[in-house]
């Protein structure tokens, strides 16, 4: 299993679809997880977009419409969840194409990726695989806008050009808004990449300027923008479902009278059983459809389930913490070797070690789980928040047993998906349960009770670091054991070792300049369904390794932000194949190596702008922390107040950044700004336990997050320039949150003494603990 | 029975005890007011009932008859919730945007009380209000910004 589990690039892997593919990718004959389907070999790896299934698409006909009337339509094929990916995406459309962005709507794209490309929004990744094909598609329409002017005009279409949504003949003043050539521009031939000419730089109206607004935010402030939870036909019935509280059970039996006849309830029933051709399956359960959500939620109080709990109901998150504790301080499977650590730790003048543990977090989207669904005719649309529309649309269709032409996934706007809604079980909830209800319309609500008990949760972590020190305190010797179970389970309930791509996530790829390490990665298994949460591995990772290094620095009385950067060491490009990481998150090694000059860059200009090395008195502080992920480079220095009962409040965090180009640096700096908040709040509350294979919190009263009274009063978000829009991009939405937390705890620890190695925090800084 | 839902009334059948949130959600489709808990923790279900901020997944409709409702839908009515509609705008508040209309019930209702609010003002008002993509510093900009503007206009 290891190397299926290895190559599932499972961080960034979206369904088994995507697992068949990067199997593929790594070529040679090899056996799928489960047995059934041999895949061959392929040829020379292919990274970036064109890695993705799929791909991408930049055809003009299929994303740009130009009315009449002049109004042009974008398609925007990525899910909206926050992170701007509507108006960005077309932003970038519309600049190519000289429209006047006044002048522009955008429509979201079903589920169909043949048509559109890869939609799958996860990855940190929509804008730096789609800029290079959304630009060539504006391209291709401007310059068909041309030449529909030209010939208009009878004049060669060297002598024209657009501008602002007209093509303009200088020579004879003359000039055409787009709408009066939308019919004779749409007749003509879509130019090939190799004829187009893309603006220049200094000619973008939109990109890189931060100056249009958000393309929903007029809907969303006046209660007109449409969720998932959202769709509403005068016909529907609401459903709730009872879930099995283990994963892996089963309902032994039920009763449901007393429910049937609660006031508004239409029908009480048992989930169908799981179908072996799906990726993401509905858990066993009892629905109950009534006439409201509200109806339906207290017609589930009278439901008297009788559950086989199955092979996880012993699971305790404290026993399975013990366990993993002990993992981490054995052997475990190499993952990166250089040098001799054994020798080195023996001749080591000093050696320190430390233990962290990251618990699960539930993602604890503002909009719970929630879908739509009906059918008719034997086809089916469905209506849900989805970061995997093809997955939606291809898992519905199995669990329909109709094929997937026959199944319609429109996208609605995100409440929040923080990877939770990459994985649309809710959305074949709904369409099982409108099959029940001869096909009427069905909307699926999880309360949020059912959130945060069934959720795809964070995985839990045991981070073991030893390092040994030379005569002359440079770090000589670095060893490193991440025990987490991963969410190759998913995919493979067996899988017991993290897959590549979580590796990959600031464990293996870490680049500092350090002869001796080795890294190892114990067995662990997953009791519990284990999935992507906004930045994933990086979360544990960086949590140890920044917070290790600030105890080195500590245990050497020598200023965090100098040893930090002695230990990056001077400027240079590293190949992650030198740092056995083959995953570099899906992109070309050469086209992304590890800048440590990038890494380096951050650190100073966080340090910088936060007045680093200032003076507070006690109960202050700052704490630094620094972390590459998603092929970008991010800094923090957070700032903490801290009572005499140890309640932490944070005045102020900086965050310098370094993603290269920016589309729209305006949602670059409100992502930064939400990583802080969700990056705060997960490292001082977020939590969620087990007993007898029962996740303990219910709602967020017992699963906390983080408020207005105790956000930051002020983050700073300082964008690193960029030399050129030649540079590739990095990611966004996700590398602004691995260096939050441990950045707090290095605060807590210069403004108290007191190192954190467990999170959340919770009362850890109070003095008497 | 019958709702006055921003300034128009409205007739329902329900069974008294449903919360007010399905009321407006499921049966009027009025999809603005947003679920997030059920248990008055996240107020995202937040409408104004006789201009007071409430968290209408815990209230049962029975209660809001013979009451003025305010929803997401109509706020944009009074100078105070055009405001906060502007600003949250100009300001580029909203990340997913599914709190929004729960924020913005709750400073509408603050602003109409404390035309001026402190910083202190605005944790009391605003501290039931959770946004997981964590819009709290711009949501904070935002009521200033309103406040100021209706002070202006006033």
């Amino acid at each position: 299993m290891n190397a299926a589990a290895d190559a599932i690039g499972a961080a960034e892997a979206l369904s088994r679809r995507e697992f068949l593919r990067r199997l593929q990718a790594m070529g040679g004959l090899l056996l799928v997880a489960d047995g059934l389907r041999i895949v061959k070999a392929a040829d020379a790896p292919k990274y970036g977009a064109e890695a993705m299934e799929h791909g991408t698409v930049d055809d003009p006909l299929v994303f740009v419409m130009v009315g009449d009337d002049g109004w042009i339509t974008i398609i925007a094929h990525r899910s909206e969840m926050g992170q701007g990916v509507r108006t960005g995406m077309p932003l970038i459309v519309a600049d190519e194409m000289e429209a006047d962005w006044s002048r522009v709507r955008v429509q979201q794209a079903a589920a169909d990726e043949i048509k559109y490309g890869n939609q799958d929004t996860d990855g940190s990744r929509s804008t730096r695989h789609f800029i290079d094909p959304m630009r060539r598609c504006g391209a291709a329409a401007r310059m068909m806008l041309e030449q529909a002017a030209a010939l208009s005009w009878n004049v060669p279409v060297a002598e024209v050009h657009a501008l602002n949504h007209e093509v303009l003949h200088d020579r004879t003043r003359r000039k055409l808004d787009y709408g009066a050539l939308a019919k004779r521009a749409a007749k003509l031939k879509v130019p090939p990449s190799s004829a187009l000419r893309l603006k220049k730089a200094e000619q973008f109206r939109y990109v890189g300027k931060g100056n249009v607004a958000l393309i929903d935010g007029h809907d969303i402030v006046t209660g007109q923008a449409r969720y998932g939870i959202d769709p509403w036909f005068k016909d529907m019935s609401f459903a709730v479902i009872a879930r099995s509280p283990v994963l892996g059970g089963t309902v032994k039996q039920f009763d449901g009278k007393i429910a049937a006849a609660a006031p508004g309830v239409l029908k009480v029933m048992q989930m169908p059983a799981p179908v072996a051709k799906a990726t993401f399956h509905p858990l066993a359960g009892v629905a109950v459809i009534a006439d409201s959500t509200g109806a339906a939620i207290a017609a589930r109080k009278l439901l008297k389930i009788d559950w086989d709990d199955g092979a996880n109901g012993n699971y305790d998150s404290d026993a399975y913490r013990a366990s993993m504790q002990e993992s981490a301080h054995k052997p475990g499977k190499v993952v990166r070797e250089s040098g001799n650590i054994d020798t080195a730790l023996k001749a080591a003048a000093k050696t320190i070690e430390a233990e962290y543990y990251i618990p699960h977090i539930a993602h604890a989207t503002m909009e719970p789980p929630c879908a739509v669904a009906r059918i008719v005719a034997g086809k089916c649309e469905v209506w849900a928040p989805t970061q995997a529309p093809q997955a939606t649309r291809e898992d519905v269709a199995n669990y329909l047993g109709i094929s997937a032409d026959n199944v319609t996934v429109h996208v609605t706007l995100l409440g929040g998906g923080f990877g939770r809604k990459s994985k649309p079980d809710f959305a074949t909830e709904a369409a099982l349960l409108s099959q029940a209800l001869d096909g009427r319309p069905v909307k699926v609500t999880w309360t949020r009770e059912d959130d945060l008990h069934h959720d795809y949760l964070h995985t839990v972590s045991v981070e073991y670091l030893k390092a040994g020190m030379d005569a002359n305190g440079k770090v000589s010797a670095w060893l490193h054991r991440s025990v987490a179970p991963s969410l190759a389970t998913l995919f493979n309930p067996k899988a017991d070792h993290e897959s590549g791509g979580e590796l990959g996530m600031g464990f293996i790829n870490m680049p500092y300049d350090i002869p001796n390490l080795r890294m190892e990665n114990p067995e662990a298994s997953a009791h519990c369904r284990i999935g992507w949460f906004r930045s994933v591995s990086n979360i544990p990772h960086a949590f140890a390794v920044q917070s290790f290094v600030a105890e080195l620095a500590a245990s050497d009385n020598r200023d965090h932000r100098d040893y930090l950067l002695e230990l990056i060491g001077p400027a240079r490009k590293i190949d992650p194949n030198s740092l056995q990481d083959k995953w570099n998150h899906g992109e070309s090694p050469q086209r992304y190596p590890v800048d440590t000059g990038r890494l380096r860059g951050v650190v100073e200009k966080v340090t910088q702008e936060a007045g680093w090395g200032k003076k507070f008195a006690r109960g202050r502080g700052q704490g630094l922390a620094a972390h590459y992920s998603f092929v970008s480079y991010a800094a923090a220095v957070v700032e903490v107040d801290i009572d005499e009962l140890g309640r932490i409040s944070v005045p102020r965090v900086d965050v310098a950044f370094d993603c290269g180009p920016q589309v729209n640096p305006e949602r670059i700096r409100s992502q930064l700004e939400g990583a802080v908040i969700m990056g705060l709040s997960l490292a001082m509350f977020g939590e969620i336990t087990f007993k007898n294979g029962r996740a303990q919190q219910d709602n967020f009263h017992q699963y906390r997050v983080m408020r207005m009274n105790e956000a930051p009063g002020d983050i700073r978000v300082h964008l690193m320039p960029f030399a050129n829009w030649t540079m590739p991009l990095g990611g966004v939405g996700e590398p602004g949150i691995p260096p939050i937390a441990p950045a707090l705890c290095n605060a807590v620890f210069a403004a108290t003494g007191k190192r954190i190695r467990r999170l959340p925090i919770k009362d850890q800084a109070s003095r008497s603990t | 029975m019958d709702l006055k839902i921003n300034d128009h009334t409205v007739t329902v059948a329900a069974d008294p005890d449903l919360p007010l949130l399905w009321v407006l959600r499921d049966l009027l489709g009025m999809t603005g007011t947003k679920f997030g808990c059920g248990m008055a923790l996240c107020g995202a279900c937040t409408v104004l009932i006789d201009g007071q901020a409430l968290r209408s997944c815990v209230m049962p409709v029975s209660q809001a008859v013979g009451k003025s409702i305010t929803t997401i839908e109509g706020i944009g009515a009074s100078p105070v919730g055009a405001a906060l509609q502007g600003a949250w705008q100009e300001i580029n508040v909203p990340q997913c945007g599914y709190c929004q209309a729960g924020q913005i019930m709750s400073a509408a209702a603050l602003l109409q009380a404390k035309p001026q609010p402190s910083d202190a003002d605005i944790d009391a008002a605003m501290s039931g209000n959770i946004c997981r993509c964590g819009t709290y510093t711009r949501i904070r900009s935002a009521i200033k910004q309103a406040a100021d503007h209706v002070g202006v206009t006033k």
